[in-house]
């Protein structure tokens, strides 16, 4: 079941860092890993990133596969250059307090899949 | 990173005799993290300007990726070759470098050489050559100890 940007961040408690105005966009599947090559090997469209990685290959990955959203979790930020980055993309992020097992937890019992 | 040949070349042809509609070449630098990723940027974005499948585009986009942060992880140095023919897309990589010893091991999911910086880069999961493998039509490794590795990935159109 597909979730909004607006509902993922309700779920999970998140601040939303970059991409306030793209909150309604719909998201089909969820990825958590640290591993971009994971990443890389399992993403599909439309789908959101959960993270503790904040360096700019997270953004990079991202912006190759067209991933959406990109949550950091562990209330990690990243620098303000990788902020720019996504920006410049139009790549949404967010920051939660939770651990990457509790957040797509979360989100899985919400409905999200695993793509 | 900078690109050698960052335009379209018209009336030249490949090994194979078809006409190159598109030929950049880049090089790539050992250890350069922070400019690690562009020159497959660059390449998504070119394959969605020729109007290439959306499905493709991504695949062609990830192998780049992952044999570019191949050279940067793995190699001394090396080049990166973009080319485009009427029924393929070609993404060749030729680095000076270790080399694999090991092809087939190289080939196998979770098996990395990579150094502590590249995995804390999200990296060296072991996984870029089978995802290479995997999003290619086919791959065409040739590699000498001590000397370096030639890649090869095709994507037919």
């Amino acid at each position: 079941m597909p979730l909004t940007l607006h509902e993922i961040k309700e779920i999970l408690n998140a601040k939303v860092l970059h991409g306030h105005n793209m909150l309604n966009e719909k998201i089909y599947s969820a990825c958590g890993s640290d591993l971009m090559s994971d990443v890389l090997a399992f993403v599909k469209e439309q789908t959101l990133l959960l993270t503790g990685l904040t360096n700019h290959h997270v953004i990079r990955t991202a912006e190759l596969l067209d991933v959406s959203a990109i949550v950091f979790v562990r209330g990690k930020h990243p620098a303000g250059d990788i902020v720019d980055m996504a920006k410049e993309h139009s790549i949404v992020l967010m920051s939660t307090s939770d651990t990457l097992f509790t957040a797509c937890g979360k989100l899985y019992k919400a409905g999200l899949s695993g793509g | 990173m900078n690109p050698e040949g960052s335009k379209s070349f018209d009336n030249k042809t490949d090994t194979a005799g078809k006409d190159v509609l598109v030929r950049h070449v880049y090089s790539i630098e050992a250890e350069n993290f922070s400019s690690a990723g562009e020159v497959s940027r660059r390449t998504k974005n070119l394959l969605k300007q020729l109007g290439v499948d959306g499905e493709l585009v991504r695949k062609a986009a990830i192998a780049c990726y992952e044999a570019e942060m191949n050279l940067v992880i793995h190699s001394w140095g090396g080049r990166l070759i973009f080319q485009v023919t009427p029924d393929k897309i070609q993404i060749i990589t030729e680095d000076t470098g270790p080399g694999i010893p090991n092809i087939e091991l190289a080939m196998k999911e979770g098996y990395s050489t990579a150094s502590e910086q590249a995995r804390e880069m999200g990296f060296g999961a072991g996984m870029g050559l089978p995802n290479i493998k995997r999003c290619a039509s086919y791959i065409n490794i040739q590699s000498k100890v001590g000397q370096g590795t030639t890649l090869e990935i095709t994507f037919q159109i």
